[in-house]
């Protein structure tokens, strides 16, 4: 509740530097309460706009966004910010093409500069099978209307003129799928957006509050938890919440909540390490991305090159760095752009991923009542926060799965009805 | 870098094995739901602690066998040929 709060303009900026006021906070530190309509565990980007959209779409602000540590401090602050929707299946181009609409309005929607460069997005083809997926993905992508094409190896250089694309490369450069409104943004800022949103509307924002058990009655598994449960809140470290609705959206941690809840998932958590170089003079226009390379590369506004790359193959909470990844990443890089082998290497970290067998997410309903999942993010949790947010307070507002992740649901795996987006998803983001 | 003790190879860095994550009884597939089955292929718990998995010693002696792994710190103890 409260009043609205100033907004951010450049005239608030001149003012405040005349007059050297302190700018409110973005969002306060409230007290817990004993009760929530909704409670979501994870303040990261799916948690916060998933509250927010409750409140703003819905006028459902009785809401607590809990977070052991700080908000984005996990996977919303260690992606490589890349945003796209060239994906392979339809199902996964609608959904990810409505999170890029989102992404386009936001930093007016949200009051707040989150960088948004659509700068054109490359995936590079190196062997004959890659640039067949890619001819694949450019038509489902035009079908629904999404700019995506396939260009040769003259085009590629014209977008990326760094790239070596001669044909003598231990891995030449066949093609790539060009699809120009990807690009990237700052991560950090959509979070800090999100927050500063829903806490205008009233949202809890509950900071270094973990959660230690989810509370299900009725259930059919041990304790009465798990499938036919309903669920009555959750423990934390600073008390018990009571609540009808339980959404987890812990992506690594996800496994380890939902198995509080008695719900077992489809998912595997596995480390994926990224670096960034000092920074240099902007040369690369576009986001580069290598699936059989296992890289993705582009060049922040302060111009430091940001990697990524595959997820460990072995799963891991662990998230230290290797010296195998950074090898292996320098060669890869050099294969691409021999000419930057000069430049050092800043710093490097790994997030955690939560993989699912056909590399899409886990969304909506559960065997327990009241409790939702929104994950199952693997390597592509960024990209989709606006869109998860706002499908998932859908879901939770009028109690029925939104049609856009109706494929994306936890009875898929029973069913037998996966949603394969491996092609598309696997290393390219 | 994990060091993965293998039964014949002795201890191999695991990029020359194969993890096939941890271990979940197969049922028996004649008396099995559908339901069952799939869970089997594809529910795991997934925890961050000590947990049993399958590796496979894809670069050396291509056998498979079990050892008890910490997830959240990778320490191994214990293994067994299967």
């Amino acid at each position: 509740m409260g009043k609205r709060p100033p907004k951010y303009s450049a005239g608030a900026l001149v003012k405040h530097g005349l007059t050297r006021g302190d700018w409110p906070r973005m969002w306060r530190r409230p007290e817990m309460h004993d009760s929530y309509d909704v409670v979501v565990i994870g303040g990261g980007l799916h948690g916060l706009a998933t509250a927010y959209y409750l409140a703003e779409n819905h006028g459902i602000t009785n809401v607590a966004v809990v977070d052991k540590g700080y908000i984005g401090g996990g996977g919303s602050g260690r992606n490589t910010a890349i945003v796209r929707s060239n994906y392979l299946t339809p199902e996964g181009v609608a959904f990810y093409d409505r999170s890029l609409d989102l992404y386009n309005t936001m930093a007016t929607d949200l009051n707040l500069n989150i960088m948004f460069s659509r700068r054109g997005h490359l995936t590079l083809a190196h062997t004959d099978s890659a640039l067949r997926t890619m001819h694949w993905r450019a038509e489902v992508n035009k079908l629904q209307g999404i700019d995506s094409s396939v260009i040769d190896p003259q085009e590629v250089k014209k977008q990326a003129p760094s790239l070596d694309v001669s044909p003598n490369t231990r891995y030449p450069i066949m093609g790539a799928l060009y699809h120009p409104p990807g690009g990237i943004v700052r991560h950090d800022a959509v979070v800090w957006g999100y927050a500063r949103g829903a806490d205008h509307h009233g949202v809890h924002i509950l900071q270094e509050t973990e959660v230690l058990d989810i509370n299900v009655e009725g259930g059919t598994g041990p304790g009465g938890k798990g499938a036919g449960g309903r669920v009555s809140g959750v423990k934390t470290s600073r008390g018990d919440i009571n609540s009808p609705v339980v959404v987890n959206c812990t992506a690594g941690w996800a496994s380890l909540i939902s198995n509080m809840a008695g719900v077992p998932l489809p998912i595997t958590t596995h480390p994926l390490q990224a670096a960034v170089t000092e920074p240099c003079k902007v040369f690369l226009p576009t986001v580069v991305v290598s699936g059989s390379l296992h890289v993705y590369v582009s060049q922040t506004d302060r111009g430091e090159l940001v990697f990524g790359a595959s997820v460990d193959p072995v799963g891991t909470y662990r998230v230290n760095g290797t010296l195998e990844f950074t090898e292996e990443l320098a060669g890869h890089v050099l294969e691409l752009m021999p000419g930057i082998s000069k430049m050092r290497l800043l710093r490097q970290w790994s997030g955690l991923c939560d993989m699912t067998p056909d590399y899409s997410p886990v969304m909506g309903f559960t065997p327990v009542e009241g409790y939702l999942v929104d994950v199952g993010w693997g390597t592509y949790g960024f990209k989709a926060g606006p869109v998860a947010g706002e499908t998932l307070a859908e879901t939770i507002a009028t109690g029925r799965t939104a049609d856009l992740i109706a494929p994306f649901g936890i009875e898929r795996f029973t069913e037998g009805d996966l949603v394969g987006e491996k092609g598309a998803a696997a290393v390219g983001h | 870098m994990i060091v993965v003790p293998c039964p014949n190879c002795g201890p191999r860095n695991s990029g020359d094995l194969r993890n096939c994550g941890e271990l979940v009884p197969r049922p028996d597939p004649s008396a099995a739901s559908l339901i069952e089955w799939r869970e089997y292929l594809y529910m795991r718990k997934n925890p961050a602690d000590w947990v049993t998995e399958t590796w496979y010693c894809r670069g050396g002696c291509r056998r498979y066998f079990t050892i008890e792994r910490n997830t959240a710190t990778n320490e191994i103890r214990g293994q067994e040929a299967s």
